[in-house]
């Protein structure tokens, strides 16, 4: 897994892709927090929502795109059966790429730590922002970040093309994302929204960053990844 | 046996690509598998190494069941995949150096390098795969292969597409690696066999149609002899006809003649043609080829 691992982190970084992700991803949130209408200054508030309300958003689109090649272009290019016959199990194979996939992610959120302290030292009085529930979002975040992960490793899994995965992941993340919430909303499920809300990753990601550490939430963020990570086993596996 | 097959079937939809084969194959022996394409090598060799489940059958390599034990197969297998796939943009040592950390080799750094002067990549092992020829790329392909010190080497179409300096070169490399190991190659050129194996393999459509030595195979083809007489003038055919043993005579040129019969009668028809007065220019043997016997096992109309 290990070798796996470290293949994918340097696959990354030799490609440009890794240093692109993260600076696509900082203009944007550096943007919208600090620049455009409705920043952070003119909200006047001593916290990183903005941050945190688009940043599932961006992520959608970045991770969809650094997944989509994960193993639509082993495919394509006949690597995978290299990395098939040689002594590792499915699983190791999977979860290597899942791990440097989560690295990237937790890479990408680093330098937005920046943002926490430039709030810290701005708020009246110094360090007057709700450190549990910061620490908490960026928490949310990154097993946001992992379920992700694990939907574009499995649309990668489904096809040998990868513009193909890409889509396929940024409609599933979308869907997992979102969806719940509206489809919560039609009045059918007036009943039982709730339940149908809880579906959705967004219920369990505000519910992780008012800072508290709800194991439900946990059990579903770790649930929701090994099940995706599991679908692409399943589909390695099933190599005709 | 290092790698035993039994019954092994592979059945892609409505298409069986391999209809229960069965084979052996002993410690150190190199093994060429013969047959047109699409007769099943490449679904064979992937069902060796673990990357195809079989439809049903079994097989064993280095004692493991490719099945039951896939890992300590494929630990000691080294495998060449068709069309030799690998990340062009990798450079060739990084390459090597990941596929080490897979097999958890002691000094992989050694390792790596002993192998990058085995296979000849000395002059470049510091570029990126994608910029490497051919040729060399084929060269990092075996060294991927060969970098565990496998027991079995698969090679499916080691030498497709190289030049004749590169085929020889690549031969060679897989010949001194076959001395102490059970080397599988598949190829569609019977030189190779000829030149590399112990024994072969020939399939077609799935099914094996021969399995032997190179050598008895040969012998076994060779049920008539042909005989090529080059004279400097004109003789009769009658001449030679009546030589016995001849089973046929013909002109095929200028004081050219064509003499098929069952065993080597080129004394003979130097003695019958020698009162004659004509001299021999020339006489050849013409033995019949690998090729012929590929042809005439691997026809469509002669099977079934």
């Amino acid at each position: 897994m290990k070798s796996v691992f470290l293949k994918e982190i340097r696959g990354f970084f030799s490609s440009l892709i890794a240093y692109i992700v993260i600076i696509v991803f900082l203009i944007i949130t550096g943007l919208l927090t600090w620049v455009f209408k409705n920043n952070t200054f003119e909200l006047g508030y001593s916290n990183l929502d903005i941050l945190f309300f688009w940043a599932p958003a961006v992520f959608i689109f970045l991770i969809s795109a650094i997944t989509m090649r994960s193993f639509s272009d082993e495919k394509k290019a006949g690597t995978l059966e290299i990395l098939i016959t040689k002594p590792l199990t499915d699983f190791q194979i999977v979860f290597g790429k899942y791990f440097a996939g989560l690295v990237l992610v937790a890479l990408v959120l680093l330098p937005t730590l920046i943002y926490f302290y430039t709030i810290y030292q701005l708020g009246d009085p110094v360090g007057n922002i709700d450190t549990g529930a910061t620490w908490g979002s960026y928490i949310g975040l990154l097993w946001l970040g992992s379920i992700y992960v694990s939907i574009g490793l499995f649309s990668s899994s489904l096809t040998d093309n990868s513009i193909v995965a890409f889509m396929l992941s940024f409609f599933f993340c979308l869907v997992m994302y979102i969806a719940f919430d509206l489809i919560g909303e039609v009045s059918w499920f007036s009943g039982i929204d709730y339940y149908v809300q809880w579906i959705g990753i967004n219920a369990h990601y505000q519910s992780i960053r008012r800072g508290v550490l709800d194991t439900r939430d946990l059990i579903y963020f770790i649930s929701t990844t090994l099940m995706f990570l599991w679908f692409t086993k399943a589909k390695l596996e099933s190599r005709k | 046996m290092t790698v035993k097959v039994i019954n092994l079937k592979k059945v892609f939809g409505e298409q069986v690509a391999v209809n229960s084969i069965n084979f052996e194959i002993g410690q150190g022996e190199i093994v060429g598998f013969l047959g047109p394409n699409g007769a099943g090598k490449s679904t064979t060799m992937k069902m060796l190494t673990g990357f195809l489940p079989p439809t049903s059958g079994e097989s064993w390599v280095a004692g493991y069941n490719v099945e039951q034990n896939p890992l300590e197969v494929k630990r000691n297998i080294g495998y060449l995949p068709e069309h030799n796939p690998l990340y062009l943009d990798v450079y060739v040592k990084e390459y090597l150096l990941f596929c080490a950390g897979i097999f958890k080799l002691n000094k992989k750094e050694e390792r790596v390098k002993d192998i990058i002067e085995k296979v000849g990549l000395t002059a470049e092992y510091k570029k990126k795969i994608g910029q490497l020829s051919k040729g060399y790329r084929q060269r990092v392909g075996l060294a991927q292969a060969l970098l565990h010190d496998p027991k079995v080497l698969v090679l499916d179409e080691p030498t497709s597409g190289l030049d004749p300096n590169q085929i020889v070169e690549i031969r060679n490399v897989i010949k001194e690696f076959g001395k102490d190991k059970t080397v599988i190659l598949s190829t569609h050129i019977m030189q190779e066999v000829l030149a590399l194996c112990d024994k072969v393999i020939i399939i077609n459509k799935g099914v094996i149609v021969a399995n032997d030595k190179v050598q008895n195979l040969q012998d076994s083809g060779k049920t008539k002899t042909i005989i090529i007489v080059q004279l400097n003038k004109e003789i009769e055919l009658k001449l030679l006809q009546e030589v016995p043993g001849v089973l046929r005579a013909k002109r095929i040129g200028t004081n050219k003649y064509e003499v098929e019969c069952r065993t080597d009668l080129r004394e003979q028809l130097f003695f019958a043609i020698a009162p004659t007065g004509a001299a021999i220019i020339n006489m050849q043997l013409e033995q019949q080829s690998l090729e012929d016997i590929f042809k005439a096992l691997t026809n469509p109309n002669l099977i079934k």
